[in-house]
């Protein structure tokens, strides 16, 4: 039997090699850490300490700014000393909360629910809700929204995204294999949230050992099934995903899962839901994937939210060469940023450090009209097109050949045999696409 | 092959004949004075008037009485020309140049956060990590505005600077619109005072991120100096009022980081410490003189 997958995409060299082997392990408590009041997608949440208060590990510390968006907890017990502004490893900088540990890790007072199979499922959305997770595989989009399709829209389909598509990053296969229980626990809630009648678990065919596990502990149960996936870049997104699993297509122009009855979910995300429902535990630590061949001992670390990216190399005892270019996630879709003194979020997936050579990049030439980057466009889009328009800057042309479509996967940056650096391109056109939107709106409106 | 010449021979004359009848019957009546300033205008299509190229100022002259000294490249002469085709007064408006607000260029005098690698554009570079510059305010040196102007008048000098040469500049706005970083404004080529940063951080983090060390520090002195109050503060940078400034140079003086331009600052230093040389001279001649006369006195 073949593997499934989707058409486009490309075939990269995993070089999980480096962190494949290292088993979780927790970081010593960080003497600070630094709470991102905006780390998900949606409204950033609103400070509801103040510097001298005195925090316990777990204790809400910021409320959520609105539906579309999550609150924020004490990752360690200590003092609030500082809110300000902190580099964010999305590139940019924004209001974080500073909290000084007092080195005792005193926590709030987790209850253990044995009934919290039986509870409402707006009960389970609350917690889920009051636990502050987003989506941990990148791009954080609030949990508890995903889960609140409206009437119209049935689920019947939950996805666990196990698939890890970008090279290096190890964190989601080594929960897979050290924590299958509390994947599958948190599975089977999330279908009962949402009532549907079938969950899934996308794996690529690169972790063989996950699916063999997985479908080991899901052998009795009908409702489960685990779906080995081919090898290929960007099996992990979305929509990519959604069509492996199940054939069923998401529409383009802005289309949502839900369309399709499906609701996918990242494994990591998975056991912070069972976690939130089962101890109303926040989310206040994940696991993080600090690789590179640069790096002397690459691991995947469970580290409080929060922590310093100078504090994740410290503990994976630095590195051999001088570091040239820092990824915060994936080296796919992840940020470079500038700063290694900033702080992990509740999306951080990887950290990855590269040297001069690793990092070189060639000059962009011109267009060869080779047609690559259409072939490989798991979006059915032209990039091309989309480029050399927004290099003529006719941002109505780079608007109908769907820039807004493109997730910036960067299939085609990474295949273009002229070195063209099309995500940036479309990273523009996306920006001067969305204003012309937004001034139309305004126009309608007015 | 008789035939042949026959046909298309009367085929000729018949659409011949109806394109003459044509000509004559719809004949569009077009104002000369339209062409007659379309041949004055400087067909730089520019855009700088407001129009769609130079044609459409044209027609908007002849047809919406608009202004006529809107043609920024023309200058003077063009609207003396067009005054003349469409007999009226008119006078040519204050020429405008560009200024380019920030002091740093190059690699030599700016501090960087990162290398940049990636599409040689300033708005491509301004979204990456907000520019890889250390001031996230200052020029990001990938030449949009050289590369918009199309007179040619911005050009790099030996530091890596980026500089306007005044008799080249029409103040047509192009560089204004490409510069992500809104660096650029337009000021009237007379003044000669201009206020060459941009940056709204506080005055710490602007002396620490200008590699050139020119940066304002939102100190107030210039505001304070001021005698037309043509200077003020705007969220911690000082921002020059053209229209109010007599160019007295009293700001650039006591400018304490150099952020305020003068061209004749080093003169008027110059000046100054000569009369201050000529009356100590006069003062230790006059003691001189009381210490003379003094004996004389006893």
């Amino acid at each position: 039997m073949g593997l499934k997958t989707f058409p486009g995409g490309v075939h990269s060299h995993d070089n999980k090699e480096y962190s494949r082997q290292a088993e979780i392990i927790a970081m010593p408590l960080p003497g600070k850490v630094y709470v991102h009041l905006s780390q998900h997608i949606g409204a950033p949440a609103k400070a509801i300490v103040k510097p001298g208060d005195e925090v316990l590990a777990g204790q809400k510390i910021a409320e959520a700014g609105g539906f579309v968006s999550i609150p924020m907890h004490a990752p360690i017990s200590g003092k609030v000393t500082k809110i300000g502004s902190y580099p964010h490893p999305a590139g940019t900088t924004g209001t974080a909360i500073e909290i000084t540990g007092d080195g005792e890790d005193k926590w709030v007072e987790l209850i253990d629910d044995a009934k919290y199979n039986c509870l409402s499922t707006d009960e389970m959305k609350k917690r889920i809700a009051e636990a502050g997770i987003c989506g941990m595989g990148g791009a954080g989009f609030p949990t508890h929204v995903k889960l609140s399709p409206p009437a119209d829209k049935p689920i019947d389909t939950v996805i666990l995204n196990g698939v890890e598509c970008e090279p290096y990053l190890t964190a989601d296969y080594r929960l897979m294999l050290e924590q299958p229980e509390a994947i599958l626990e948190g599975l089977r809630l999330l279908m009962k949230i949402v009532g549907a009648k079938q969950g899934i678990i996308g794996i690529e065919a690169n972790k063989p050992d996950c699916i063999k596990l997985l479908r080991k502990a899901t052998a009795g149960d009908k409702t489960i099934r685990i779906d080995a996936l081919k090898l290929k870049y960007p099996q992990g997104a979305e929509k990519q995903l959604i069509y492996a699993c199940t054939r069923r297509k998401v529409p383009n122009k802005g289309g949502l899962p839900m369309a399709v009855g499906v609701v996918v979910q990242n494994v990591g995300t998975a056991i912070a839901v069972y976690e939130a429902i089962r101890y109303q535990k926040p989310l206040v630590e994940r696991v993080i994937t600090v690789s590179g061949k640069i790096v002397k001992t690459p691991r995947n670390i469970k580290a409080r939210i929060g922590t310093m990216y100078s504090e994740l190399l410290d503990f994976c005892e630095g590195t051999t060469e001088d570091i040239y270019k820092i990824i915060s996630g994936g080296p796919m879709m992840g940020f470079a940023i500038s700063n290694l003194d900033t702080p992990m979020v509740k999306g951080s997936s990887g950290l990855l450090l590269f040297n001069k050579k690793e990092a070189a990049k060639d000059a962009e030439h011109t267009c060869l009209r080779c047609g690559a980057c259409v072939e490989v466009c798991p979006m059915n889009l032209a990039p091309s097109l989309i480029v050399n328009n927004a290099k003529y800057q006719d941002w109505g042309l780079v608007e109908k050949y769907g820039v807004m479509d493109c997730m910036k996967c960067g299939s085609c940056a990474f295949i273009c045999p002229a070195q063209i650096k099309l995500i940036q391109w479309i990273d523009i056109g996306k920006l001067e696409v969305g204003k012309r939107m937004r001034s139309r709106s305004q126009v309608g409106k007015a | 092959m008789i035939y042949a010449i026959i046909i298309l021979g009367a085929l000729g004359l018949i659409y011949g004949l109806g394109l003459a009848f044509a000509s004559k019957k719809f004949h569009v009546e077009v104002d000369p004075k339209i062409e007659a300033i379309i041949e004055v205008l400087p067909s730089a299509n520019c855009g700088a008037c407001g129009y769609p190229g130079c044609a459409g100022y044209a027609e908007a002259i002849v047809m919406n009485d608009e202004e006529l000294n809107k043609c920024a490249p023309g200058g003077a002469a063009v609207v003396g020309e067009i005054a003349k085709i469409m007999d009226k007064e008119a006078t040519a408006a204050d020429r405008k140049v560009a200024v380019i607000k920030c002091q740093s260029g190059g690699a030599n005098n700016t501090f960087f956060r990162y290398e940049y690698q990636g599409v040689t554009t300033c708005k491509a570079a301004v979204i990456v990590n907000n520019g890889p510059n250390l001031c996230a305010y200052g020029c990001v040196f990938q030449n949009d505005c050289i590369a918009a102007c199309k007179f040619d008048a911005i050009s790099l000098d030996e530091n890596g600077m980026r500089i306007v040469d005044k008799e080249k500049c029409t103040g047509c706005g192009a560089c204004v619109k490409a510069c992500p970083r809104n660096l650029i404004e337009l000021a009237s080529e007379k003044k000669r005072v201009h206020i060459l940063c941009s940056s709204h951080d506080k005055g710490a983090d602007s002396r620490k991120a200008c590699g050139n060390k020119t940066a304002c520090i939102g100190c107030g002195i210039c505001v304070k100096k001021c005698p037309k109050d043509a200077i003020e503060l705007q969220n911690n940078l000082a921002v020059l009022n053209y229209d109010l400034c007599i160019m007295c140079g009293i700001c650039a003086d006591a400018c304490p980081t150099g952020a305020i331009i003068d061209p004749l600052k080093e003169a008027r230093a110059l000046r100054k410490a000569e009369a201050k040389k000529k009356a100590d001279a006069a003062i230790a001649a006059k003691a001189a003189a009381e210490k003379g006369s003094a004996p004389e006195g006893e």
